[in-house]
């Protein structure tokens, strides 16, 4: 199935995790935050299975302001 | 005026608030930031792939620095109320410097949006500190609906050309029951010092300090620039004279 990425689309497994999603975008272990489908998924819920076609960000803090 | 800043249930013992955009490097920023004093800087959040200074959370972290994510970038209520959301849930603090631009050519703030944004994080337990424009009716409307701090532009973010419009600042500053932070615009210490003399309780400056030619050395300005202007507010100053007025006593008659 296809996801959408930060932007990029994404080839994933039937299955796929936001938490294995975290991973492929090559998050850091802490200061992340992810939205599915436009809105927030806590940490606690990162092992939410996403859909085909389904919209993931994955954000940190960078310098800024 | 405490000596203390107190926004909301926290206090600061510094009155400048830094951004940390635009250094070239994290030994540079952290020079400038130790430099400066400060004991609140603000983060942008963005994509994890879309570089920019990774790392910048570790350092503030090592130098005691409280983090204030903002919402830099978005265009509209909805971005900025889920930027901040998801700052939160990042960082782990409620703290969100909102801002909510109307266009990239001026980064002025869209105050109809930004207003929106605000009720509505307040609402969602968020401890608000918008990004405004100089306009007192504005100020009041983020006031009113519950922001912590209302921190209104002194010219548009970047141009360093200081405080374009100081009598709309002392109308801010003369109405407002919560902390005026002067944001954006300062080019350089004498214009963070008019801030703190017009009756700001703080400045917040990112560019001034962090595209100087020494980023070090202007951050120790502007440490010292808003110390003296909040000094000179407190002390009272002299009314201004038509007229010279000796400050030696009159000549002895002979």
């Amino acid at each position: 199935m296809r996801v959408l990425l930060n932007g990029s689309p994404h080839e994933v497994e039937e299955g796929t995790t936001a938490a294995q999603l975290v991973v492929l975008a090559g998050a850091p272990p802490t200061g992340v935050a992810v939205a599915l489908d436009g809105a927030v998924l806590p940490r606690t819920r990162w092992s939410t299975v996403v859909s085909d076609g389904a919209t993931v960000e994955v954000l940190t803090a960078v310098q800024g302001g | 005026m405490a000596e203390e800043l107190t926004i909301a249930d926290r206090s600061f013992g510094s009155r400048l608030i830094m951004g940390t955009g635009g250094a070239t490097n994290l030994a540079v920023l952290e020079r400038a930031l130790v430099a400066s004093g400060t004991e609140l800087t603000t983060v942008a959040m963005r994509r994890v792939d879309a570089g920019g200074g990774t790392g910048v959370l570790g350092l503030l972290a090592r130098l005691g620095i409280a983090v204030l994510p903002n919402t830099a970038g978005c265009r509209g209520a909805a971005e900025a109320v889920l930027t901040a959301q998801l700052a939160r849930e990042a960082l782990g603090t409620s703290w969100v410097k909102l801002e909510v631009v109307a266009d990239e050519r001026t980064l002025l703030p869209d105050v109809v949006e930004l207003v929106d944004a605000a009720e509505q994080l307040v609402d969602d337990g968020f401890t608000v500190l918008p990004y405004t424009t100089d306009d007192p009716v504005v100020a009041r409307r983020l006031e009113d609906v519950g922001c912590a701090a209302v921190m209104p532009l002194g010219s548009p973010i970047g141009t360093g050309l200081g405080i374009g419009n100081p009598h709309n600042l002392e109308m801010i500053v003369a109405a407002a029951g919560v902390p005026v932070i002067l944001d954006a615009g300062i080019g350089t210490a004498s214009d963070a010092t008019l801030a703190m003399e017009l009756g700001c309780d703080a400045v917040l400056l990112a560019t001034a300090v962090t595209r100087a030619s020494d980023p070090e050395r202007m951050a120790r300005a502007m440490r010292s620039a808003v110390s003296a202007g909040f000094d000179a507010r407190r002390a009272g100053r002299i009314p201004q004279r038509f007229w010279a007025q000796a400050s030696s006593p009159d000549r002895d008659e002979r």
